[in-house]
């Protein structure tokens, strides 16, 4: 059981603020995954939830103890870094066995524990070898595995991934995901850039940007329903593409005239004192398809991706924000140059004002 | 092409090598002269150098014509063999020699070849064939104790375990050697377990004041140790630890501590920080993180600064003549050798040759022993 309660949390080297207004509540069982660009202080909040970094302001609990001043041991935590972090002169056993012989706990316990989080990850062959003569994805699995020994309240992930192989990635991410089946009433946090990893692990995601939480929410919530422009660019790939507007009537329905030209009815509800505000339209490229009339974009096809599963193209319709961007299903055969109408559903479109927050979560 | 591939033979490597050997040779010719020289008897050390040590050697020696003279047709006759006179039966056990020039005054002892008859001033002839034999004729009765005769000869190259007998039983140099190593080992211990802790704080423990106290270190390092000498054994009198080995531990402990502690803090400061990071997150305390994973990941820094520290002291002259009592009981190696045997012994080659070698034998051996553990790729498999 453990639940973790971040309250007004902030990080400041100096005078540089990292991290401002960390409001979070997660609770037992919860995989969550912190995602966000580089620099966006993601792994800092994992790093002082863990206790490697000091912090500056609010209060961190862990099962309603204050945890701000505790050391990382006292913390109830496991940690798994980027980098693995084995220690190199120990065999895996030893590697696994160190936080338990640590806590002086007898030996026929921590052998136990050891044999059961090896035959959990498949290490059993490899516990008398040193970290050298391992690969990188079983070395990946006994850091793991050296978090599974300690039993802690709660798993912390740090990029867990990112030095693996393509291939290695995703099987490393499918063992994951099955160790949190296995163990379901363990927490974790885990922090990635990789948004494939985000969508396919999480049960909620927290998405960070410049020092704050952008939103946080289950992944088909962040996909479907994006808080605002920076979620609804940065969940989904390729971006969402944004085009710029102004509403010319209220209400239940919304309608908008586009910059390019052209208006749009949308079924989202919008007040009366909205009417003539500068607002963005946004549409995913793969909810756009050609359509045979005049659709809502115009545009000349700059460049033709064929992935074969998907054909991306990229549009040139005059918007400033850069070329629109489309993703068909399969193949299609379209030459450079060509003219092309794209329509999309309007239920499949997201609205946001001015500031870039989406009307659905207006206050 | 594979010119520049990581791992391939670059352009210059014929340089690189032919540097390695240059290098190693001019380490190696003194050592191995050394060690010839200090098997080498002390006579052939004088005649010829060290890389003619297997070749017989031409060595002067004398001898008289004594023994009583017949008379031959009116003069004097002596004759018999240089070989065989008392002075140099210890040379030439069977009698047997070749004799290669002659002469009949020390400061040409090969003035003329073997066989050739030569006048000697008044009336005097002496002739010394290559086989040793002589005659000697004069036309007075020669009284005296006979004509000094100086003949070159070879002697087969003569290897001998004598001086290292003498140096290592004789003149108390077993008990320098003893005394050496007590004053080396405990001064490279000491040391290393005192900079070691401090090398981990300065590294890897948040407090205030840690950066003046690198830079501190930093700047001791470049202090001369010539400075601290007086007053340094003024305190040990004062506190009544005066001159004695406790009083060199203490005093090597202090000069190689600066050196010790950047060099161990640097190498740690270099350990990658997940490591350290996840060990106290498993619960380690800054002193268990030390003691098993710091200072296992640390031991080629450890065994480099060993190393350094103990030639140091081995080789040490002046910081144990000043701390150590001047008797000879607590004489170390290089205080016996530059008093006792430079100056008694000056002109005697195969001991000094032999006690020098006997003091760079262990070093030697330290390094030998050490130098596996200066390998790299400690931290293979733990990051990345």
């Amino acid at each position: 059981m453990a639940e973790l309660v971040l309250e007004d949390v902030s990080k400041a080297y100096g005078p540089i603020e990292v991290l401002r207004h960390i409001d979070l509540h997660i609770t037992t069982g919860e995989l969550v995954v912190f995602v966000g660009p580089s620099g966006c202080g993601k792994s800092t909040l994992l790093r002082m939830i863990a206790g490697l970094e000091r912090i500056s302001g609010g209060t961190f609990e862990i099962d309603g103890v204050r945890m701000n001043d505790v050391p990382p041991a006292k913390r109830g935590i496991a940690m798994v870094f980027q980098s693995y972090a084995l220690y190199p002169h120990m065999t895996v056993r030893d590697n696994m066995a160190f936080g338990m012989k640590i806590a002086k706990r007898p030996k026929a316990e921590i052998d136990e524990a050891v044999e059961n989080a090896a035959r959990m990850l498949q290490l059993e062959p490899y516990l008398n070898r040193l970290p050298k003569a391992l690969s990188g994805g079983q070395r990946q699995r006994v850091a793991i595995g050296r978090a599974i020994v300690r039993d802690p309240k709660v798993f912390l992930f740090d990029e867990p991934l990112s030095n693996l192989d393509a291939a290695l990635r995703v099987a490393t991410r499918i063992e994951i995901a099955q160790l949190k089946e296995r163990m379901a009433g363990s927490t974790m946090i885990y922090v990635t850039h990789d948004q494939v990893e985000a969508m396919t692990l999480a049960t909620r995601i927290v998405v960070l940007n410049g020092g704050g939480i952008e939103q946080v929410g289950a992944p088909l919530d962040l996909y479907e329903r994006p808080a605002n422009t920076f979620v609804a660019q940065f969940i989904g790939s390729p971006a969402m593409n944004l085009f710029k507007g102004q509403t010319i009537a209220c209400g239940e329905q919304t309608v908008v005239e586009l910059e390019t030209g052209g208006t749009v009815t949308l079924p989202i509800r919008s007040l009366e004192a909205d009417k003539g505000m500068g607002v963005s339209l946004g549409v995913r490229p793969e909810d756009l398809t050609p359509s045979d009339d005049a659709g809502f974009i115009t545009g000349e096809v700059e460049i033709v991706e064929g992935l074969g599963e998907t054909t991306l193209l990229h549009l040139k319709n005059g918007a400033e924000s850069g070329p629109t961007i489309a993703k068909l299903p399969g193949i299609h055969r379209i030459g450079r140059g060509q003219s092309l109408h794209l329509s999309a559903g309007p239920e499949k479109l997201h609205l946001f004002d001015p500031n870039g927050v989406s009307f659905l979560h207006r206050a | 092409m594979s010119d520049n591939i990581v791992g391939e033979k670059a352009g210059l490597m014929w340089a690189v090598q032919i540097s390695v050997v240059a290098l190693v040779i001019l380490w190696l010719i003194p050592t191995v002269g050394l060690l010839v020289s200090s098997f080498r008897d002390r006579d052939q050390i004088s005649a010829s150098g060290w890389w003619s040590a297997p070749f017989p050697v031409e060595e002067t020696f004398r001898a008289r014509a004594s023994g009583d003279p017949v008379q031959e047709n009116g003069v004097f006759v002596i004759a018999g063999s240089v070989f065989a006179d008392p002075e140099n039966t210890a040379r030439f056990p069977d009698g047997q020699g070749e004799v290669a020039a002659f002469g009949t005054r020390g400061i040409e002892p090969g003035a003329y070849p073997a066989g050739e008859v030569v006048e000697i001033d008044d009336g005097e002839t002496l002739v010394v064939n290559s086989d040793g034999t002589f005659r000697f004729t004069s036309v007075e009765e020669p009284g005296g104790r006979g004509q000094r005769i100086y003949f070159e000869a070879l002697t087969p190259p003569e290897f001998t375990l004598g001086n290292y007998r003498t140096v290592l039983t004789a003149d108390n140099m077993d008990r320098a050697f003893i005394n050496t190593l007590t004053v080396a080992i405990p001064s490279t211990v000491i040391p290393i377990l005192i900079a070691a802790f401090a090398a981990y704080a300065l590294a890897w423990m948040q407090f205030p004041g840690r950066g003046l106290l690198i830079a501190a270190v930093v700047g001791l390092l470049v202090v001369p140790l010539q400075l601290a000498l007086v007053p340094l054994l003024n305190l040990h009198n004062q506190i009544g630890i005066g001159q004695s080995f406790l009083g060199i531990w203490l005093a090597h402990t202090g000069f190689g501590m600066p050196l010790a502690v950047y060099l161990l803090r640097n190498y740690m400061v270099g350990l990658p920080r997940d490591i350290i990071e996840s060990a106290k997150v498993d619960g380690a305390t800054d002193f268990e993180v030390f003691v098993k994973i710091v200072l296992p990941l640390s031991f080629p820094a450890l065994a480099s600064f060993a190393i350094f520290q103990f030639l140091w002291t081995w080789n040490d002259l002046l910081v144990a003549k000043v701390f150590l009592p001047s008797n000879s009981e607590a004489q170390v190696m290089t205080v016996k050798i530059a008093d006792d045997l430079l100056g008694s012994r000056g002109g005697d080659w195969g001991i000094l040759a032999t006690a020098a070698f006997v003091s760079i034998s262990v070093p030697l051996a330290v390094f030998f022993l050490l130098q596996r553990y200066l390998v790299r790729g400690l931290l293979a498999g733990s990051v990345k």
